[in-house]
């Protein structure tokens, strides 16, 4: 099976090769890639179905799990490689990330159909654009998989900083919109930032367990469970919570949680089939799936996962809160990605490594429709994405109506849609945290709670504003508003469906049954769900729980204030401006890291440069070496007379002295 | 059928000898040979210099590829020649950018052109000679010499403000060179002999060796250029043309990292080990510091000489950390290998990364005239194949996984961390900073929309011709290529490493 992984990783990156390199017709672009993505697809599915269904070790014949490719470079006794780890985990990702990729390669055709309107001036630059970001879709799909399908942390770290990079040129890629190049500039940096302590915990697993290989190094990782190590003098700290600490530092990057979540809503300044693919349903939970590829890590620093579990809150419940006052329909869809996104980290924090990925799959799919189903709103609307000016598109968008809807339903947790499972799941950890007093869990279960009312009410918000209520737009606008073409409905259709039925289908062996088998590893005093009582008495559960009536309150607050008394909301505005500027200022975040970052680094480049390159070593010491040197001959030179008599007087005084100094001695 | 032939001296004399030629061509009318014969000695040279990578016997730290023959008998002097896994790269890589700057050079360079050709030509072959040179006394005269062609090159076809910068760069580099002469000649008086591999089983003292050590400093810091002597390359950048750019960062520079390998490490190990934390410290200086500076540059060759300083602090960095890992743990440790091959990767890839940042600035130079930042913006809608380029080169520069910039700074960074949490950390910034002046710079020259005072110029830009095509992508393959795959380069240098690793090591060992 070693060549059907090959294939699975190789055939997007060379649809991304010919699609780029080769000035290819814009049909033969989307022919090869959208075929290489399928194909990776369908090879997941085998892979799927062998490692999963019928629990065969994909390599070797049968005998190993992992396969090394090659080399990549040996020093010193370390030895890194390249190579493919495929376990359940591995094989869900891969099922999951090339099927959305393949959807949003589908939904391209027509998204980016008449991409050359939005390119001015001269150089023509749009008139490849087209090829240009199916390239990209390409490339980014064989950097995912290079990710997740990785065997030790090295290659972790190129998938991780690959699909950054795809990110990078994604976001940018109507360059020239200065909001755009200013957001994914702003986007690698934040990253970076992450990937600084992902690579110094990267640093400290190869220091302590001399491998960068998952195996060895979890198989060592009890060994070293109770070694402590001084950063700071003086202060122990054991080595785990530092290096999984340092590792969670890139997933905040990449999973953008706070407080390096600020590069995610802008990143909304790239095309919306990367949003969906790219910032919400793929990339973003590269930092949610390493945790739980390192979890027999995780599970030995209780500290760790706390500090997990706080920040993965904190992002849960006040990114969700920014979603309520955005107007603009792709930030709230992002906001929400952000909100949700710390749903799996507070699983992660909760030791629910399972529940984490549960989410992660199920948000996937509903996300990508939400986002695909905004982008159909957005070409629609020919380009606006201002929801005041929107309303009643319901009668015109039947399809992106009712997907939208299973999508929003999903989101919230609609008893029986996939993410009621998946989100109930994460608060049942939580829960149980709380209850086993685990240092923030307490914080972490009210947030999540209070984040599902908050969940509902911007999603329907969000829906009501853009399919019910009054029309808004103009005449012009509304005289052309129709359905968008099929290539763009199919994938809403098809993503659909897993949103609905995932969930009942994943919920029994992704939490209870041995599916993840030795992929994740749980303490015993960790688990959670351990008595099953079929989906039934899952549902059943739920409905007793507050969630579930919190998210009916969220949709019901939602209809009364953007269907009914449609005037409250501007009124509640008016009565608490403070804090609707505060949300609106998205807490000064953004206000502080220009100025203190990128401010501060630039002053501090200019004085650096100004005084200590020119004014000390240059001024100072260099040409002020030069000046003296200079000085000195200018003060000798005044002997030099040339004047004869001067020179005869001097010879005088000079024979006389010298003279003088032998007849004394 | 190769092994028989005098392969190190016909890479230093090759071009020595080719160059003159093209002087010759010069005396024709039209000048239509000059270019032609110019790529044809250096594509040779090049050829040649790969037979040293497949006539390489990775299993031996012993001098390879070795020529003896008397010179001076008075001054028992000779003319040796041979390399190891050190320095055989950096000849392959002399004569690889070589071929580069012949054809960047092509039809931009208008005046003299013979005279133009033939001094980069000398310079490779006295550059080849440096790396390859044996015998100190030999070493010094080349290493003097090639000041010479690049002196001229600064001189003639510079800028506007280019005699100051010559002169600076002159001066700064032969104040470096004096001391080491005198340490070289401390050391002949010492052993007899000037043999560069008998100046390593020289045993010293402590003073001895940290004169010597400190001698050795001034002369390869400011080639290097370490902080606080490094305030000539800027200078000299600006002002040199385009391959004169090329050569100085992506071979001049390594000279002084060179010189710390042959000369001060096995020289004097125990003044190294004293210095260490000095050293260390000023690499980090190098690292942030400059990097700060860099982020503040509005001329392009400024920041990407800045770039370059930061880069080499990595290379110095690499070399030294091995002495605080020593103090550590008592003995070699694996940081430190890691750490001094990364240093070595990270010598060869700043060739291939910053020369190629340097053509790019050239190719934008070429047409409209202008260095600063601010007379560009969006030029990747009038280029876009050359915008390509160069996002892949600013990437590489801020060592983005999959290409080469990445694999030394890993390396290194990896390394450092047995020298210290901190140690690794400060060097980790690099990969905040680093992306943070590359990608601003991206971001101010390449994208926008064109701005309507700049649509005569920028607005007018013809993308990248064949020929420049041809260049950047033959930087681009290496670039990815040893991102992708650097084992063969690693592979020659792990002896040579491990020998002197071991020889510093038994030094300090036996002097407790």
């Amino acid at each position: 099976m070693e060549s059907i992984a090959l294939i699975i990783v190789l055939a997007p990156l060379a649809g991304a090769i010919l699609a780029g390199l080769f000035s290819v017709s814009r049909k033969v672009a989307h022919r090869i890639t959208i075929t290489g993505v399928g194909l990776s697809f369908i090879l997941s599915l085998v892979v799927f179905k062998q490692v999963v269904l019928d629990g065969l070790l994909p390599f070797a014949d049968g005998t190993a799990k992992e396969v090394t490719l090659y080399t990549w470079l040996s020093s010193g006794n370390s030895i890194f490689e390249i190579g493919f780890l495929i376990d359940s985990l591995t094989a869900i990702m891969m099922v999951t990330v090339t099927f959305v990729s393949w959807m949003v390669h589908i939904y391209t055709i027509g998204y980016m159909a008449d991409d050359e309107h939005n390119w001015s001036g001269p150089g023509g630059a749009g008139k490849n654009s087209y090829q240009r970001f199916f390239s990209y879709i390409s490339l980014f799909t064989f950097s995912m998989l290079m990710l997740v399908m990785a065997n030790n942390f090295l290659q972790l770290f190129f998938g991780w900083e690959a699909v950054g990079l795809v990110s990078y040129l994604l976001i940018g890629f109507w360059f020239q919109r200065e909001t755009a190049v200013y957001a994914n500039l702003k986007a690698f940096l934040v990253n970076r930032v992450g990937d600084f302590g992902f690579l110094l915990g990267i640093a400290a697993v190869l220091m302590y367990f001399n491998s960068l290989n998952y195996a060895d190094v979890f198989a060592n990782a009890n060994n070293l469970a109770g070694i402590s190590i001084q950063v700071f003098p003086g202060v122990e700290w054991s080595l785990m919570t530092v290096i999984c600490i340092l590792l969670f530092i890139g997933a905040m990057g990449k999973s953008a949680q706070f407080p390096l979540h600020v590069w995610l809503p802008d990143s909304m300044e790239g095309p919306t089939p990367i949003s969906a693919l790219i910032h919400a349903a793929t990339m973003v939970t590269a930092g949610i799936f390493m945790v739980a590829r390192m979890s027999p890590l995780y599970e030995l620093s209780t500290t760790a996962l706390s500090f997990v579990l706080v920040i993965g809150a904190i992002t849960a419940l006040f990114m969700g809160f920014l979603g309520l006052v955005q107007n603009d329909i792709k930030r709230v869809v992002a906001y929400s990605t952000l909100s949700q996104l710390g749903y799996m980290t507070v699983a992660l924090g909760a030791s629910a490594y399972n529940a984490a990925i549960f989410h992660l799959m199920t948000h996937a799919f509903f996300k990508a429709l939400l986002f695909l189903g905004a982008g159909s709103v957005i070409i629609a609307m020919h380009h606006e994405q201002d929801m005041r000016k929107m309303g009643g598109l319901k009668k015109y968008l039947p399809i992106t109506y009712w997907t939208a809807l299973i999508g929003s339903l999903a989101l919230i947790g609609f008893p029986g849609f996939s993410g009621f499972f998946s989100k109930d799941a994460i608060i049942e950890a939580v829960h149980f945290a709380y209850e086993a007093d685990r240092p923030g869990a307490m914080f972490a279960y009210y947030s999540v709670v209070i984040g599902v009312f908050i969940t509902a009410l911007y999603s329907f918000r969000m829906f009501f504003l853009t399919f019910h209520g009054q029309e808004r737009m103009d005449e012009h606008t509304r005289s052309h508003l129709h359905e968008p073409p099929k290539v763009v409905t199919l994938p809403l259709i098809l993503l659909a469906i897993p949103s609905v039925l995932v969930g009942v289908i994943a919920l029994q062996a992704l939490l209870y049954g041995n599916f993840f088998g030795d992929a994740i590893y749980i303490a015993k005093e960790h688990q959670v769900f351990t008595d099953y009582h079929g989906i039934l008495g899952f549902v059943l559960h739920g409905l007793m729980q507050p969630p579930v009536y919190l998210a009916a309150a969220g949709v019901f607050t939602a209809y009364m204030l953007y269907m009914k008394w449609t005037d409250i909301p501007a009124r509640i505005q008016h009565r608490f401006s403070m804090l609707h500027r505060i949300l609106m200022d998205k807490y000064g975040f953004d206000r502080f890291n220009d100025w203190f970052f990128a401010g501060g680094a630039r002053q501090t480049g200019n004085l650096f440069s100004s005084i200590g390159d020119k004014t000390i070593i240059d001024g100072f010491f260099v040409n002020g070496s030069a000046h003296l040197v200079n000085r000195i001959s200018g003060i000798l030179r005044q002997l030099q007379t040339g004047l004869l008599y001067q020179y005869a007087f001097a010879m005088i005084i000079g024979l006389l002295l010298l003279l003088g100094w032998f007849v004394h001695f | 059928m190769f092994a028989e032939l005098p392969l190190l001296s016909l890479l230093i004399w090759l071009p020595i000898v080719g160059g003159a030629w093209v002087l010759l061509q010069g005396k024709n009318k039209d000048m239509a040979t000059v270019r032609p014969v110019a790529l044809f000695v250096a594509v040779i040279t090049f050829l040649l210099s790969l037979f040293l990578y497949s006539g390489f016997d990775s299993s031996t730290a012993a001098m390879q590829f070795v020529e003896k023959h008397n010179w001076i008998a008075a001054l028992n002097t000779y003319y040796h020649l041979g390399v190891d896994g050190i320095s055989m790269p950096l000849i392959i890589l002399t004569s690889f950018i070589n071929v580069l700057v012949v054809l960047a050079g092509w039809e931009v360079i208008q005046k003299k052109p013979a005279q133009y050709m033939a001094a980069f030509l000398i310079m490779t072959g006295l550059m080849n000679g440096v790396f390859a040179a044996l015998d100190a006394m030999l070493f010094y005269v080349l290493w003097e010499a090639m000041l010479v062609p690049m002196f001229i090159i600064i001189g003639v076809w510079g800028g506007p403000n280019r005699v100051y910068a010559a002169i600076k760069f002159f001066l700064y580099t032969l104040l470096g060179s004096v001391l080491m002469l005198i340490a070289l000649l401390y050391m002949y008086n010492q052993s007899g002999s000037f043999g560069i591999l008998d100046f390593h089983q020289l045993q010293m003292g402590m003073t001895a060796q940290t004169l010597i050590f400190l001698a050795f400093l001034v002369a390869f810091a400011v080639k290097v250029p370490m902080w606080p002597v490094h305030t000539w390359l800027p200078d000299a950048h600006v002002e040199a043309p385009t391959g004169g750019s090329v050569v100085l960062a992506a071979i001049m520079l390594k000279m002084g990292a060179y010189g710390f390998l042959r000369f001060s490490l096995p020289i004097t190990p125990l003044a190294s080990h004293q210095l260490a934390w000095m050293m260390v410290v000023l690499s980090l200086i190098a690292v942030v510091y400059i990097g700060f500076v860099a982020l503040s540059q509005k001329d392009m060759k400024k920041l990407i000489a800045y770039s370059s300083i930061a880069h080499m602090g990595f290379v110095t960095l690499g070399f030294f950390i091995a002495f605080l890992i020593y103090d550590k743990t008592g003995q070699i440790g694996n940081g430190s290998v890691l750490g001094m091959e990364g240093a070595i990767v990270q010598m060869i890839s700043h060739g291939f990364i910053s020369g190629a940042l340097f053509l790019c600035v050239g190719v934008l130079y070429d047409r409209v005239h202008s260095r600063q930042i601010y007379d560009y913006g969006g030029v990747a809608n009038t280029m876009p194949l050359f915008a390509m380029f160069v996002v892949l080169f600013a990437m590489a520069n801020s060592g983005l996984p999959g290409t080469s910039g990445f694999v030394g700074e890993f390396l290194v960074i990896l390394g450092s961390f047995e020298a210290g949490f901190w140690i690794a950390f400060l060097a980790a910034t690099t990969l905040i900073i680093g992306a943070a002046y590359s990608l601003w710079m991206v971001k101010r020259v390449l994208y926008g929309s064109i701005a309507e005072d700049k649509m005569e110029t920028v607005g007018k830009l013809s993308d990248i011709n064949g020929r420049e095509t041809f260049i950047l992508s033959t930087l681009a393959v290496m670039v990815l290529f040893f991102g992708i795959w650097p084992e063969p380069l690693l592979d020659v240098m792990h002896v040579t490493v491990a020998n002197l690793l071991d020889h510093v090591h038994q030094a300090i060992q036996s002097a407790r």
